[in-house]
């Protein structure tokens, strides 16, 4: 843990010597989380969300993306947290994760959006040891804002396709193990 | 890679199929003349392809294959299994060849090479066992006619060449179909000396009116060679339909050459300077020719006026070609004619256009969709008509697109022939392979993938399947063992079986090796069915020995996961002793479907239409068993709601919906049934490998994303929840049958 802090702030402090970098930021369960503006695709109200049975609660459906069926994930469920409330202001902010060779679009809730932020890299704190009650590599800094800290998410982690399919499947890990007949 | 050569390429692999396949028919028809001629005949166009394209270690090799080929035809070699076993490999030698000029690499590496030269030696040690021939290494001196021998030689006007005349006009096309007639002369080259060439351009238009894509140009030709006047002929076989070729013979008659200049469009006198120019004839030869011509022509009319004969009659009469010759020429021609007419029916077409054309109907079939939902909606009459009449049409252009991808897997079948002779022979086996519904269409993007779970499993059955022949005849079976591949369209599925008649699995053995590698318990108990399935489980290989085959403990696994990631199954049967059944199940598009749509909540489920047998009222249970009497049959279903676990009260009226899939029927408890609807298949991605049940996603004209239901894979997952539940009894088999009350 502590080496992955560890490895975690040195990154940060390479980044430091980049230009500042815009953050979406976006409440979630009181708190303020911020992605990268390069992965974020588009933000659309939420709604006529298909659930998908026999899935892990974070994985809320999916939906009709101008055509392509596009995966909608509950952040705070993912976070270990319960399911996010649907409100009037919940959104679903669309961000394209690299996968391999590929790239996928994937839907996460968020109970609001806030603003656009420009983020120095010295405003950006490495991420606390513990007490985020988020895994730590889901984090890729804190960002300081007017005196608050704004959760930087290291979303390719956070939405790792490979680590959600593998969750996905130990929910049916049980119907595979038999699947003989 | 420029165009001609990546049209070679794929020509060339298309012949050297043709040419294995008739590789493979050889041993059994030695005979068969058209066979061997049809072989030859692949070899020769790669061979000349391969000149045209000026690529030279493909060249001098299929030269070589083409001069054993040639004995053969002419019958001076014995077809033996020997000699096809060898040209089988040389085959498989020229498809790497072909690899490597694909790979755009300049010439094979040091490897290959060896292996091309070693083929080589041993196809010239079948040559030099030909009698009467010994010295002969190389056949291009067997192939040497023996025409200008045997051509009349008395009489007067023979001109003193014992070079070939050859003349030919390449017709306006030759530029556009991608051939250089310079090429050809280069390849002309190859055969002998090139005595005298002379460029005829007499066909040329004023400048402003040339275009420069045609080609106005020919050529006369004075080849001194000592191959016969077929294999020059054959240097012209690219542009045989667009040009205008005449050969005429070493030593022919005077009267031949004035006979020739008079055909050619050209002007005669013109034609006689340039044969003298390019050192066919004299002067003095011309000019006796010509005068000679008007005697004999006059000389005819007074004797009989009989009509002109045929200038093939004339050949053959004057004996300056053998009557079966011109027979064979004709024939020839005519298959070339054939052949031509089947290519012509086809359009080769890029795949991912076709991919793209599938894309945009699936969206007009959403959109269509949707128009008509709005239509209905609005209540007007005229408007609801009118997008009906659209939704039929589109419907019609999402078969018709969708038939565009269809291709039969006869292809894919055949292709196993010389896996099962390879494999026989290797293992000492006598094995027939037998191919029934090699019609049967399937999607091209299945048939791509379908081959290699396909050749796992033939291998399978040949390797451990079919016993070796003494102990078949201890058992009482014939000694030849028999491998079928079948297919055949079942509910929306395309079903491919292999079976063998060997032994069958030994299930005893298949349960000790199971318990070893612990993917069983001890104490567990498995129906028979289950026990022989359980060599598709990963890591499971019951040979002890390895072999160069299959027995590497990989191989079921593997199978059974491509075929899962075609949303297919895989099953074995097996009777001890009478040998084993796999069967494949896979969905005959990976596209569009036709879906019944059906509610449960608030949530729309597609079912595949081809699944669905009839809908009936849900009433007059006779327990709350999830079972039904549907005319005396025991029906199980499964309760949508309860398995998906969707909130809210169940209506007071549902319906069953109940659905067939590999001879089961079972039913699927449903809030609404909503209609037939045409469902675009829209993958639901990466992130659900592991879904079962649902088969896919789908989206409806009002925008939402609805389910579609892998109506197997539900059944089959409930019917194993079911039955864990029941353990450790394991009595019940909830699926398949339950006690009628």
């Amino acid at each position: 843990m502590g080496q992955l802090v560890q490895a975690k702030g040195s990154a940060v402090v390479a980044k430091t010597d980049e230009a500042p970098a815009q953050y979406l930021t976006f409440s979630l369960g009181g708190e303020m989380f911020g992605v990268g503006i390069l992965n974020v695709k588009e933000i659309i109200e939420y709604g006529n969300l298909t659930e998908i049975p026999m899935m892990p609660a974070f994985i809320r459906g999916v939906i009709n993306l101008r055509g392509s069926v596009v995966p909608v994930i509950d952040l705070s469920a993912r976070f270990g947290g319960k399911s996010t409330e649907v409100g009037r202001r919940t959104c679903i902010v669309i961000v394209e994760v690299p996968d391999e060779d590929t790239r996928h679009d994937i839907g996460i809730i968020v109970d609001a959006v806030s603003e656009v932020l420009e983020i120095p890299g010295s405003e950006i704190e490495p991420p606390p040891s513990f007490g985020a009650k988020i895994r730590a590599d889901f984090i890729f800094g804190m960002g300081k804002v007017a005196g608050k800290f704004v959760i930087l998410l290291e979303i390719n982690k956070v939405l790792s396709v490979e680590e959600i399919a593998m969750l996905t499947g130990a929910e049916n890990a049980a119907a595979e193990a038999g699947s003989q007949t | 890679m420029d165009e001609i050569t990546s049209v070679f390429i794929q020509e060339s692999r298309e012949q050297l199929a043709e040419m294995e396949s008739g590789l493979l028919q050889l041993e059994q028809n030695p005979d068969d003349h058209d066979n061997i001629n049809g072989i030859f005949r692949a070899a020769h166009t790669i061979k000349g392809g391969s000149g045209v394209i000026e690529c030279h270690f493909i060249e001098s090799f299929t030269h070589r294959v083409e001069n054993a080929l040639d004995a053969l035809r002419n019958g001076e070699l014995a077809v033996s299994p020997l000699l096809a076993t060898l040209l089988l490999e040389c085959c498989d030698h020229m498809v790497s060849l072909i690899d490597v000029l694909a790979a755009e690499n300049d010439a094979p590496d040091a490897e290959l090479k060896a292996s091309g030269d070693l083929l080589t030696e041993r196809l010239k040690d079948f040559l030099d066992t030909i009698g009467g021939n010994p010295a002969a290494s190389d056949a291009s001196q067997l192939t040497v006619a023996d025409d200008t021998v045997e051509v009349e030689s008395s009489g007067g006007g023979i001109v003193l060449t014992d070079s070939w005349h050859i003349s030919v006009r390449f017709g306006e096309n030759v530029l556009r179909g991608g051939m250089d007639p310079l090429s050809f002369i280069r390849y002309l080259s190859t055969l002998g000396e090139i005595l005298g060439i002379e460029t005829i351009t007499d066909a040329m238009p004023a400048a402003a009116e040339m275009d420069p894509e045609s080609c106005y140009i020919g050529f006369e030709i004075q080849l001194q060679t000592r191959s016969s006047k077929a294999d020059i002929e054959r240097v012209f076989d690219f542009v045989r339909e667009d040009c205008d070729l005449r050969i005429l013979p070493p030593n022919s008659k005077l009267s031949e050459y004035i006979k020739h200049i008079q055909e050619l469009p050209e002007d005669t006198m013109r034609l006689g300077e340039i044969l003298v120019r390019c050192g066919a004839l004299t002067q003095a030869e011309v000019d006796q020719g010509l005068s000679d011509q008007k005697d004999s022509a006059e000389k005819i009319e007074l004797d009989n006026a009989a009509p002109q004969p045929q200038l093939g009659e004339i050949l053959v009469e004057n004996k300056v070609v053998h009557k079966e010759i011109v027979d064979a020429a004709i024939s020839k021609q005519a298959q070339v004619n054939d052949k031509k007419a089947k290519d012509a029916r086809l359009v080769r077409v890029q795949a991912d256009k076709l991919d793209q054309l599938i894309d945009l109907v699936g969206e007009l079939v959403i959109a269509g969709a949707s128009a008509n939902l709005l239509a209905q909606n609005s209540k007007q009459g005229d408007l609801v008509e009118a997008t009906s009449v659209l939704s039929r049409l589109v419907e019609n252009i999402r078969d018709s697109a969708l038939q565009l991808r269809m291709v039969q897997i006869g292809d894919t079948f055949t292709r196993f022939n010389r896996v099962v002779r390879d494999v026989s022979k290797e293992l000492g086996k006598e094995i027939e392979l037998v191919i029934s519904g090699a019609e049967t269409e399937l999607d091209k993007t299945v048939v791509e993938k379908i081959g290699d779970p396909l050749m796992h499993l033939v291998r399978n059955s040949l390797d451990h399947g079919i016993e070796p022949t003494a102990v078949r005849l201890e058992r009482g079976k014939p000694a030849c063992g028999r491998v079928s591949l079948n297919a055949y369209h079942d509910s929306g599925s395309i079903v491919i079986e292999i079976s063998d008649d060997g032994g069958g699995l030994n299930k005893e053995r298949i349960t000790a090796k199971a318990l070893e590698r612990g993917i069983i318990q001890p104490g567990e108990t498995l129906s028979d069915a289950e026990v022989v399935n359980l060599i598709f489980e990963p890591g499971f290989s019951t040979v002890e020995k390895v072999s160069n085959l299959s027995g590497r403990g990989v191989g079921m696994d593997v199978v059974r996961r491509n075929i899962q990631s075609l949303r297919g199954a895989v099953d074995v049967a097996s009777v001890e002793g009478e040998g084993a059944t796999f069967t494949i199940r896979l969905p005959l598009t990976l596209a569009i479907i036709d879906g019944f749509l059906v509610g449960v909540g608030k949530a729309a489920y597609v079912i595949p239409l081809d699944t669905v047998v009839e809908c009936i009222e849900l009433k007059n249970l006779p327990s709350d068993r999830n079972f039904m009497n549907l005319r005396g049959e025991a029906l199980p279903f499964i309760r949508l709601r309860e398995l998906f676990e969707i909130p809210g009260e169940c209506p007071p009226r549902e319906s069953i919906v109940v659905v067939q899939f590999a001879g089961h029927r079972a039913g699927i408890v449903v809030d609404q049934l909503m209609g037939e609807f045409q469902t675009v298949i829209k993958p639901l991605g990466v992130m659900f490998p592991h879904l079962r049940g649902i088969g896919g996603s789908t989206i409806l004209g009002s925008g939402e994303v609805a389910l579609i239901l892998d109506v197997a894979a539900l059944v089959h997952t409930v019917s194993q929840a079911e039955e864990r539940k029941m353990l450790p009894g394991r009595n019940h088999q909830p699926t398949t049958a339950l006690p009628n009350n």
